[in-house]
């Protein structure tokens, strides 16, 4: 067990490389240049003097090995350098971001996990009758409903029956929970949903697949309860699939919240992403594209790891 | 020869149905989806004759009307016809999801089939190089690619946007191929081709891709709908569709949000249309894939 996890770290090496490789040449390819993007912004003329002066105070004048040897020592000293467009270290730029996507992430996988588990479990149980087709309409309506154009619907709701809009400026949850869940819980619901109808159509399938076990005949046979049959043998053995996709979602939901947060004037990490990009800030685009995939890397590692925890089947060596 | 003879004889062969009737019976769920889609799909080839409006027209007298006899879902903020940029969205979406899941899937597939052909060293790399892939959420690869890759517009309709979405589908169409192809690999008219001394390309192309059409069909389906939702979420962000092409899901972003109150139709109706859109492209991906391979997860 243990050498299958340091294998399966040090394989976390070449592909979080690779995505270094990927993301540092496809920057360079973009057109414009920061520099100039920066100081013509501000008015007036600029010479070239000037522009060079300040290519070389951020390193855009080294050769492109040695950018990215730079940067690759910083990452592995943790030191993920200086926006290039605000002069503020990326670190705490992206870490005040980072709490905010997280805290959405967080509830929306919640609510996706609170609504998945009974409704897929219903569903599947209930195959083919009334109950199953309401559910399934309702998970597959979750995938077509675009989460942004939910959020401006949330919204929209609100402030007509209500007269009321969710705060527009950010709160953390430690200085005034009630503040901060007025702001945050509509983007948690408004992806949520999309999130719970993929983890509910897993759970059902699942489901489906188990009942239809050996096992599960054998316990029948030998008089479990009903009851006893579902939640202890089929519901256990259909967790793992439904955990992979809830994991690798959550995933993707730490970035990949790009529109929803537009929507809801949110300042989190995919609203940094899209203004970072534009503006070229290589830097800052650079961390947070390794924030996001290392993310995703490890989210992976950790599902297969419980694979072996909960499945005495899947023994790695 | 007598052909007096030739008496007709009649066998008692079971009763085949056409396949897209099969189907029909099999899925009417799926049948339903694909109702949705035609009828889009004659909606804006002849969206033309189709609309009450011209899609660009702008109407000073009659901005942000609410929905009318005249104007069956209001106006935006220029006094242009809700209903009619809605019927030419539909014609936008459809183009770039179709193009772009097409591209997409077929480039997939021709990675998955050579991955799994040659197997060994270039699997590996194609797989690892996959996995890179893999760890971008879509939206934000989409983003990088069209920063990258800038604005190609030809005929109205810019091009490397239909690779931003394209690149996203990639991976995962190679990986489901990739283990189809495995399979198909293994048969023994693949053996009964290389003993008969065809070339590489021949028995990928002649022999192995024949084989893995269910699944690409799968995937290729779903990944329309996938597309439409990808692009209206970068047309939104201002980054896919420029005005003033009518695109639903720019006529959600910058001026409409501003109008909450006075305007809820701007918000509504283009929504709707997305979601309907995308709802049978599912619905129809999803019997498909029932009918054809229930086994492939998409």
């Amino acid at each position: 067990m243990l050498r299958y996890i340091i294998n399966r770290l040090l394989l976390m090496i070449p592909t979080l490389l690779g995505v270094a490789v990927l993301v540092f040449l496809l920057l360079r390819m973009m057109p414009g240049d920061i520099v100039e993007l920066k100081l013509l912004a501000e008015g007036g003329n600029v010479d070239v003097e000037t522009l060079d002066a300040e290519r070389a105070r951020l390193g855009l004048d080294k050769s492109l090995w040695n950018q990215f040897v730079d940067w690759m020592v910083g990452l592995v000293t943790f030191d993920f350098g200086i926006s290039m467009w605000t002069g503020q270290p990326v670190i705490e730029e992206i870490s005040s971001r980072l709490e905010l996507s997280l805290q959405v992430a967080i509830m929306a996988t919640v609510l996706a996990i609170l609504i998945a588990i009974p409704f897929g479990t219903l569903s599947a149980l209930f195959k083919d009758t009334w109950i199953d087709h309401v559910i399934r309409v309702f998970a597959i309506a979750g995938l077509a409903v675009p989460s942004f154009w939910l959020g401006m619907i949330i919204i929209l709701t609100l402030l007509l029956t209500f007269n009321w809009i969710p705060p527009l400026t950010y709160t953390p949850i430690y200085e005034d929970p009630w503040k901060n869940l007025s702001q945050l819980i509509w983007p948690a619901m408004a992806v949520g949903y999309r999130y719970s109808a993929v983890a509910t159509r897993m759970m059902r399938s699942t489901i489906l697949e188990v009942l239809q076990e050996d096992y599960i005949r054998t316990a029948r046979a030998k008089g479990v309860l009903e009851r006893l049959v579902i939640s202890r043998h089929a519901l256990r053995n259909a967790m793992l699939p439904v955990i992979t996709v809830i994991g690798l979602e959550f995933a993707f939901l730490i970035g990949g919240l790009v529109v929803t947060e537009q929507v809801f004037n949110l300042n989190g990490l995919g609203k940094l992403f899209v203004e970072t990009v534009t503006r070229g800030d290589f830097t800052m685009v650079q961390a947070l594209v390794m924030l996001i995939a290392g993310f995703f890397i490890i989210v992976n590692f950790v599902i297969d790891l419980l694979y072996a925890v909960f499945d005495p089947r899947v023994r790695y060596r | 020869m007598n052909t007096a003879a030739t008496a007709t004889i009649t066998y008692d062969l079971p009763k085949r149905r056409h396949p897209v009737l099969q189907f029909i019976v099999q899925q009417p769920l799926g049948a339903a989806g694909l109702v949705v889609i035609i009828l889009m799909m004659i909606g804006s080839i002849f969206a033309k004759y189709v609309v009450p409006y011209d899609p660009l027209q702008l109407d000073y007298s009659a901005m942000l009307a609410a929905p009318s006899q005249e104007h069956w879902l209001g106006t935006d903020a220029f006094g242009r016809d809700v209903l009619s940029r809605i019927i030419y969205g539909a014609r936008t979406a459809l183009l770039v999801g179709f193009l772009a899941s097409f591209v997409g899937s077929t480039l997939g597939a021709v990675i998955g089939v050579i991955s799994a052909f040659f197997g060994g060293r270039v699997d590996m790399a194609i797989q690892r190089f996959m996995d890179i892939l893999l760890a971008f959420p879509i939206i934000v690869l989409a983003l990088a690619v069209v920063a990258v890759l800038g604005k190609f517009p030809v005929g109205g309709l810019d091009l490397n946007l239909i690779i931003a979405i394209a690149i996203p589908m990639v991976p995962k169409v190679a990986r489901v191929v990739r283990a189809s192809a495995l399979a198909v690999r293994e048969m023994p008219y693949i053996d009964a081709a290389r003993a008969a001394g065809y070339s590489n390309m021949r028995i990928m192309f002649r022999h192995i891709v024949p084989n893995v059409t269910a699944p690409y069909l799968i995937m290729f389906t779903a990944y329309v709908a996938q597309a439409i939702l990808l692009e209206a979420s970068l047309s939104f962000l201002g980054l896919g569709v420029t005005e003033p092409t009518a695109a639903w899901g720019l006529m959600l972003s910058g001026s409409s949000a501003e109008f909450y109150r006075e305007a809820p139709w701007m918000i509504i109706f283009p929504g709707l249309a997305i979601s309907l859109a995308v709802f049978a492209f599912n619905l129809f991906g999803d019997s498909l894939r029932d009918w054809l391979d229930p086994k492939i997860k998409l």
